[in-house]
């Protein structure tokens, strides 16, 4: 059984199925109770668990963390909501200090099963502190996990797989599929394992990983060059820390090509790491330099024209898979 | 300042007795370890809260098992008196696995959660977060069991102190913020980072009540922990103690602490918590020569115990430098 539902409304089911089936899940952080969260991720979540279950917090993000981890420890599995990504440095302490090494620094004798939810990404017309992707700041952090779902299906999945998971996982959802990522959502008990890619193209001629909003374009340009007679694959992370090796590299053994794209900025963003780890152990596998479409190395700015200019699209990743598929 | 309601309290001569070896033992132990690093038997990570020890030893005496405690980096005896084995932490700070980190870190970053034992990080202020959300679960569970969170006088100038106390403040959470007011973070005089002279004022900002009560009187502290107990147990929300103290050696062991007078130590060596609380005894017949040479046996031969414990546990594999990373 599934139902269509958007990313935003999968995210808040999934959410409520996992308050319902455990009484130790809570969710905190700025306006998540009555008003139900500044996109409404959290409408009615209020009214049917109530207040010590959907805590109104002060605009304290390093408190949000620090309280959740507090929780945690006393074996409760608190959702904390970040307004927006942007926010998440005021709370970079308590998530890279003091959750990410706790299990570490306590011998293994602890675990801190929180999730920080980081609405995230840009093309929503924010500005600079509306719009950012930073989840490269957290892939570098081991004791994180990190996840970042494309589809309404993985934003469930997803969560409920983040929510039970022992460890600290930042789950960044991306702003501009809230409303426009629809697609079916299965009823229930459905997890999206963390750690595994999804392929949402098969192809045989250039490997495409990517994640986030920048699938659908990412499929697009597949799309333009499979008329140009070169199949894409698509590979769809969904979870970026620990990311799906394996997946990458069997795309790579078919393809011996890689095209990597993400919103995040160039500069050591995880297509660096991905490239990196392939020269490392797959070089040989190689025909091709492994090339990389990424936000440049820039704020995300106010102006439509500005920030178009700097997204990846459609004919950026067509370009860059033309060029790989020649080289 | 509103008046704190004196508490009365009654303690048998064995209590008295009691808190009057963990005074000892928390004295000898930083005692120890001062020689150790000098021996260059431990590496360094020792802070010690020699001078202090009225503090942990007056907030910690009779808690509850299920009480929750968040120390700061020089309360070794707010670990013994809580119930951690001195020889375990004793390894701690040798680095061995016998410890509560297994050499993954040195002193007080970590905890015992079993025994209400949180171990925070370095970054001073950051436990009082993670202390709110151990008391909010205390709330949602509706349990009379509380929290105490300690800091210095220099973390009240951190954003987490003002964002925990906030928290705290609004959710009327069982917690007790104690203030260690040593008169220097690190070198920094407490004028230099403070512009009043009580931490205590600051808890009114919180819609809460702050003394400032003398840290060096074990009874002091005790009494005034027993009125904010009862208060937090009672659902009357938290208090904020400030413990007026000194440290007497260096911020670590490796600061010759040259910012301040050899009068001023004079001066608050006299004011030393063991002497005073060993004339209260005697003068009430509790202590005898005998008694006191049994009790100063027992500490020495409790540290010699914990040292040779601590020598002869093994050193980690170096494969376990990157195990305890996730659960």
């Amino acid at each position: 059984m599934s139902k269509e539902l958007s990313y935003l409304e999968a995210i808040r089911e999934a959410l409520a199925e996992e308050m319902r089936r455990d009484p130790k899940v809570f969710v905190l952080g700025e306006d998540v109770g009555a008003y139900g969260g500044a996109f409404g991720v959290t409408q009615g979540l209020y009214d049917e668990f109530g207040e010590m279950r959907v805590v109104d917090t002060p605009i304290s993000e390093s408190a949000i963390v620090g309280i959740s981890i507090g929780a945690a420890l006393r074996g409760y599995r608190p959702v904390a909501e970040m307004q927006f990504a942007d926010f998440i440095s005021c709370a970079f302490d308590q998530i890279v200090n003091q959750a990410a090494t706790l299990r570490y620094r306590y011998g293994g004798r602890a675990t801190v099963p929180i999730v920080v939810r980081a609405p995230s990404g840009g093309n929503v017309g924010g500005g600079l502190y509306h719009s950012q992707n930073p989840e490269a700041w957290f892939i570098h952090r081991p004791g994180l996990k990190v996840v970042a779902p494309s589809t309404a299906y993985d934003a469930k999945g997803l969560l409920k797989a983040a929510i039970r998971d022992d460890n600290p996982v930042v789950y960044f959802e991306h702003k501009y599929l809230y409303r426009r990522a629809k697609g079916p959502v299965p009823e229930g008990d459905e997890i999206v394992p963390i750690g595994v890619a999804a392929t949402r193209r098969d192809g045989t001629d250039v490997t495409l990983v990517t994640y986030g909003a920048m699938v659908t374009p990412s499929l697009e340009a597949a799309d333009r060059l499979s008329k140009e007679g070169v199949e894409v694959e698509v590979i769809d992370l969904r979870t970026l820390l620990p990311f799906d090796k394996p997946a990458i590299f069997a795309s790579l053994d078919k393809t011996s090509r890689v095209l990597v794209v993400h919103e995040d900025v160039k500069t050591l963003g995880i297509g660096a790491e991905i490239s990196a780890l392939i020269t490392e152990e797959r070089f040989d596998a190689l025909d091709a330099p492994v090339m990389r479409v990424t936000y440049p190395d820039t704020h995300p700015p106010f102006s439509h024209v500005l920030e178009g200019a700097n997204l990846p699209n459609v004919d950026k990743i067509t370009d860059a898979l033309r060029k790989l598929a020649e080289y | 300042m509103p008046p704190i309601k004196r508490t009365k309290f009654k303690l048998t001569p064995e209590q008295l007795l009691e808190m009057f070896y963990w005074l000892k033992l928390s004295r000898a132990f930083d005692e120890r370890l001062s020689t150790l690093v000098k021996q260059g038997k431990v590496r360094s990570g020792v802070y010690t809260g020699i001078g202090q020890e009225a503090i942990v030893v007056g907030t910690c005496y009779g808690l509850r098992k299920e009480d929750f405690i968040a120390p700061l980096h020089r309360d070794l005896g707010a670990f013994l008196v809580k119930g951690v084995e001195p020889r375990v932490m004793m390894s701690q700070m040798f680095a061995k696995t016998t410890g509560l980190s297994k050499g993954r870190d040195s002193a007080l970053h970590s905890g015992v959660t079993e025994l209400g034992i949180f171990g925070n990080t370095s970054m001073l202020g950051a436990n009082l977060p993670v202390a709110a959300g151990l008391a909010l679960t205390f709330k949602m569970e509706k349990t009379d069991n509380i929290v105490i969170a300690y800091f210095g006088e220099g973390a009240s100038n951190t954003g987490d102190f003002h964002e925990a106390l906030n928290f705290a403040g609004v959710q009327q959470l069982p917690v007790i913020f104690v203030c260690e007011n040593n008169q220097y973070a690190y070198s920094v005089p407490v004028e230099k980072s403070m512009a009043i002279d009580d931490v205590a004022d600051r808890a009114h900002s919180y819609g809460f009540d702050g003394v400032a009560i003398n840290g060096n009187d074990v009874l002091a502290v005790y009494q005034a922990t027993q009125g904010a107990l009862a208060r937090a147990r009672t659902g009357e929300g938290p208090t904020l103690i400030e413990c007026k103290t000194y440290r007497w050696h260096g911020h670590s062991e490796h600061d010759k602490a040259f910012y301040r007078s050899d009068e001023e130590l004079a001066m608050w060596k006299s004011r030393d918590p063991i002497p005073t609380f060993t004339t209260y005894l005697r003068t009430r017949n509790i202590l005898d020569d005998e008694k006191l040479n049994e009790i100063e046996t027992t500490v020495t031969a409790t540290i010699d115990e914990a040292v040779e414990y601590a020598t002869n546990g093994a050193d980690p594999d170096p494969a376990e430098a990157i195990t305890d990373l996730y659960a």
